[in-house]
């Protein structure tokens, strides 16, 4: 596996296929925990935890025990029972080191098990067929992807509160054209080839 | 097939054992007065205690935050309750509440000012439209979005149009006193029985033409009320349940009906002939000239004429004069 290859693929999953605004994979969390930056900041790292181990885990059980015994199609179920477990891992571990995350987070961070960004991208690596390296590299990558939309509709966020917006598009209506805009904005990168 | 199910199960047992082993390792030790006290709550996440459900009012009790008596739905036996397991001895018991409907003002004492014809009848949808379809712009709309919000079932739209609360099931968490968007609702002392079923602040022309039943503010309560508890604000009574004694004189003398009372259920006064004296004390004070008697001889209460305040009960210098129930 060369270099450049997994520099293209982190480049492709980062901006070009960004998950949020091309794929449109997510977002549920994207939505709702965007009010503050530091809780975007705090989700936006427990994805990438997740996301990149799931990534490694899944390739893991996916070539080594599903493959061999021919159950592929099982995919789905065993995916989502390692993606839950990994997160109910990762709630232990941010309730005891960051409480105050914890309580911010709130009831997103048990729903990451069904975030189908997690699960989406398990299953895009197989169909991909990636290789072990390149999987794990495409999971940090889309969830550093994740991240980046979650920071920077945060930031947006936080200055509209100040900014005199009309009645009716107060709240969420104003955030899903926000939203658009920014995807929209991310189309220009759908011109890169690589 | 097998090999599937074996699968499956193989690795339920290993991330199990995993998670398990996790939990051991990083998990954090919960307060168990939490579990406990969260089983003594009613359960019903109403947040009357002004925090988000009984889960969240447990936490901030067992960290000092909140107070054990905050739980109005629970009343005095959950606050004892979470008083015991939080080992506090002297907790202050609030007065039992109810909410009470504002209004009377149903079909037949008000006047539709037109139909509303719209897909989802509510109460915040019908007052967008000219202050909603009743005449009167301050009464009850009747859509039921108080019954909608409320978690014990206890307020009815009745068959002539107007939001009804059962007070035995009503708990006072105040869910619809925050949902009305006429803001008729209100929370007050279960106790208390006399209120201003009405919530016009319109002048007596005005509101009289918008409904039958308005208060009127002609002051006649207020000049009749022995407490002095009466006050009128924006030509509407208002009855400063701090001074109410609860004798119902307002209920009895209000021209347009408009202050409740359970006539049927009042109290009456008693005189035990053996130990009354004659000395025509309770005569005088009695505001509704109930009772009757000469001096030295013994006197007697006219029950029809008997409104039960119990002022009289106060007056009498030897304790002849005894309340019950009807």
């Amino acid at each position: 596996m060369s270099l450049s290859l997994l520099f293209g693929i982190v480049i492709t999953s980062i901006f070009i296929n960004n998950v949020i605004f091309a794929q449109f994979l997510g977002l549920c969390p994207f939505f709702g925990v965007t009010k503050k930056l530091s809780s975007a900041l705090g989700m936006g790292m427990a994805v990438i935890f997740v996301l990149t181990i799931s990534s490694a885990i899944t390739w893991v059980v996916n070539d080594y025990i599903l493959v061999p015994f021919k159950l592929e199609y099982l995919q789905t179920v065993v995916f989502i029972l390692v993606i839950a477990s990994l997160v109910q891992f990762v709630e232990l571990l941010i309730q005891k080191s960051a409480p105050t995350l914890y309580q911010a987070l709130g009831v997103f961070l048990p729903l990451i098990t069904t975030n189908c960004a997690v699960l989406g991208i398990a299953l895009i690596n197989m169909t991909k067929s990636y290789g072990f390296i390149a999987a794990t590299v495409n999971g940090l990558a889309t969830a550093i992807g994740f991240t980046v939309a979650l920071l920077l509709m945060a930031g947006i966020r936080e200055k509209l509160e100040y900014s005199d917006i009309p009645n009716s598009f107060k709240g969420l209506p104003i955030t899903f054209i926000t939203a658009g805009l920014l995807a929209i904005a991310f189309m220009g990168f759908s011109g890169m080839k690589l | 097939m097998l090999v599937s199910v074996i699968l499956i199960a193989g690795l339920g047992l290993i991330f199990g054992a995993f998670l398990g082993y996790a939990a051991k390792k990083f998990g954090i030790e919960k307060d168990e007065r939490i579990e406990k006290i969260i089983e003594v709550l009613p359960g019903a996440n109403c947040g009357s205690c002004g925090y988000a459900g009984c889960a969240d009012f447990a936490d901030k009790v067992v960290k000092g935050v909140a107070k054990a008596n905050l739980c109005t739905p629970g009343g005095e036996s959950v606050s004892i309750a979470i008083a015991e397991l939080l080992g506090v001895q002297e907790i202050e018991i609030r007065d039992t509440m109810v909410a009470r409907v504002r209004c009377q003002g149903n079909h037949f004492k008000t006047i539709k000012k037109y139909e509303l014809d719209t897909v989802l009848k509510s109460c915040a949808e019908a007052r967008l439209f000219f202050h909603g379809d009743k005449s009167c712009i301050y009464g009850c709309l009747g859509y039921g979005d108080c019954v909608r919000h409320c978690p014990f079932d206890a307020i009815k739209i009745t068959e002539q149009g107007i939001a009804v609360v059962d007070e035995n099931k009503c708990v006072g968490c105040g869910k619809c006193v925050r949902t009305c968007p006429k803001q008729i609702i209100k929370l007050q002392n279960s106790e208390k029985r006399y209120t201003v079923l009405c919530n016009s602040k319109e002048h007596a022309l005005h509101a009289k033409a918008g409904c039958d039943i308005a208060c009127i503010a002609c002051g006649k309560c207020l000049e009749v009320c022995p407490a002095s508890a009466i006050t009128l604000e924006n030509n509407l009574a208002v009855i400063d349940y701090k001074k109410c004694t609860g004798c119902g004189l307002c209920a009895l003398k209000c021209p347009t009906d408009a202050i409740f009372s359970e006539i049927k259920d009042l109290d009456f006064v008693e005189i035990l002939k053996e130990k009354c004296i004659g000395c025509t004390k309770c005569k005088k004070v009695c505001p509704n000239s109930a009772i009757i008697g000469e001096l030295k001889s013994p006197h007697e209460v006219v029950e029809k004429e008997c409104i039960g305040c119990g002022i009289c009960e106060k007056s009498c210098p030897v304790h002849a004069i005894i309340k019950k129930k009807k």
